[in-house]
């Protein structure tokens, strides 16, 4: 495979791929360097790619897997600051700003979901996958990921709905 | 679309059982003006959903990873570093064999010193000979 073969064949998902990688990792600089990273482990791989069903399916369990270990040596090597130890009173200004913002609060509540259920939202909600596909990603079973999406979709629901009561009142 | 329709939608939507068409359905509804009010919270998910997907990746792919680099960089490195203990090993033989020419040849010099005050001495010897044969032959 050459170069230019591989770049009309990679560059389709290349935002796909950068979506997901920001999604888990959250920072776009650690987004970017996963994307590229990973890039070069495909281009690397390349002899083996005409392997695969589907090369994007296989470039995103990469990333997956790729975006799940960054978490977790993070994890290992830094302790994370948690603001949970204690409640502001009344929203600040700051907050109800936020607040209005709703769009963002979006990301910020599909951010506090678990990994699995912010993997299984981007690649349905916002890529647009349909399950079989999603299922060829992340090695699961179809019911597992509609039961994953349902869950998620609630929670996004209730707080979105907590929230607006609370902007209102 | 009627009020009825979407309501039913969503309700699928959030068992997950909806189609990627029926949520087009839903995302196109949501993204239009006409939201019933009691559903307005979700026009913020629908829009953050379709906005999000704008979301590119700006920078140019390097396929040749600055590993790579970092690879030549090391192998350069010890290059150098192999040379340059090569030619100190031979500049330092060098100056090992200057050091032991010049003791050679200081002592060659102090030999040869000495070695000529003794021809000085059998110079002197054999003038004495010469003299005494011809002393002693006159008087055979």
């Amino acid at each position: 495979m050459k170069q230019s073969d591989f770049l009309n064949t990679v560059m389709p998902f290349k935002d796909k791929i950068f979506r997901l990688a920001k999604r888990l990792l959250v920072s776009t600089e650690e987004a970017e360097d996963a994307t590229q990273e990973l890039f070069f482990k495909l281009w690397k791989n390349k002899e083996k790619l005409n392997e695969y069903k589907s090369i994007e399916a296989f470039a995103m369990t990469m990333t997956k897997n790729y975006c799940f270990d960054r978490l977790k040596s993070k994890q290992a090597s830094n302790l994370t600051l948690v603001h949970s130890n204690y409640t502001e009173k009344g929203a600040s200004l700051q907050k109800r700003v936020e607040l209005n913002d709703s769009v963002s609060l979006v990301e910020k509540l599909i951010d506090k979901l678990p990994e699995q259920q912010k993997l299984i939202i981007q690649l349905r909600d916002i890529e647009q996958y349909e399950f079989e596909e999603i299922a060829e990603m992340l090695q699961i079973k179809q019911t597992a990921i509609r039961v994953s999406l349902s869950r998620a979709r609630k929670t996004i629901r209730e707080q979105l709905i907590k929230q607006h009561q609370y902007g209102i009142s | 679309m009627e009020l009825a329709n979407i309501e039913k939608l969503l309700e699928k939507y959030e068992n997950g059982e909806t189609t990627l068409t029926e949520e087009k359905e839903l995302k196109n509804y949501f993204l239009s003006d006409n939201v019933a009010p009691h559903l307005v919270e979700y026009k913020a998910l629908f829009n953050y959903f379709s906005t999000s997907k704008n979301e590119r990746f700006t920078k140019t792919i390097q396929l040749k990873s600055q590993k790579q680099n970092w690879k030549w960089l090391t192998v350069a490195a010890s290059l150098i570093l192999l040379v340059s203990v090569y030619t100190g090993y031979q500049k330092h033989q060098q100056n090992k064999a200057e050091k032991v020419f010049n003791e050679t040849k200081m002592a060659l010099n102090m030999l040869s010193g000495n070695l000529h005050k003794g021809t000085v001495a059998i110079g002197e010897l054999q003038e004495f000979e010469t003299t005494k044969n011809k002393i002693f032959k006159q008087f055979k």
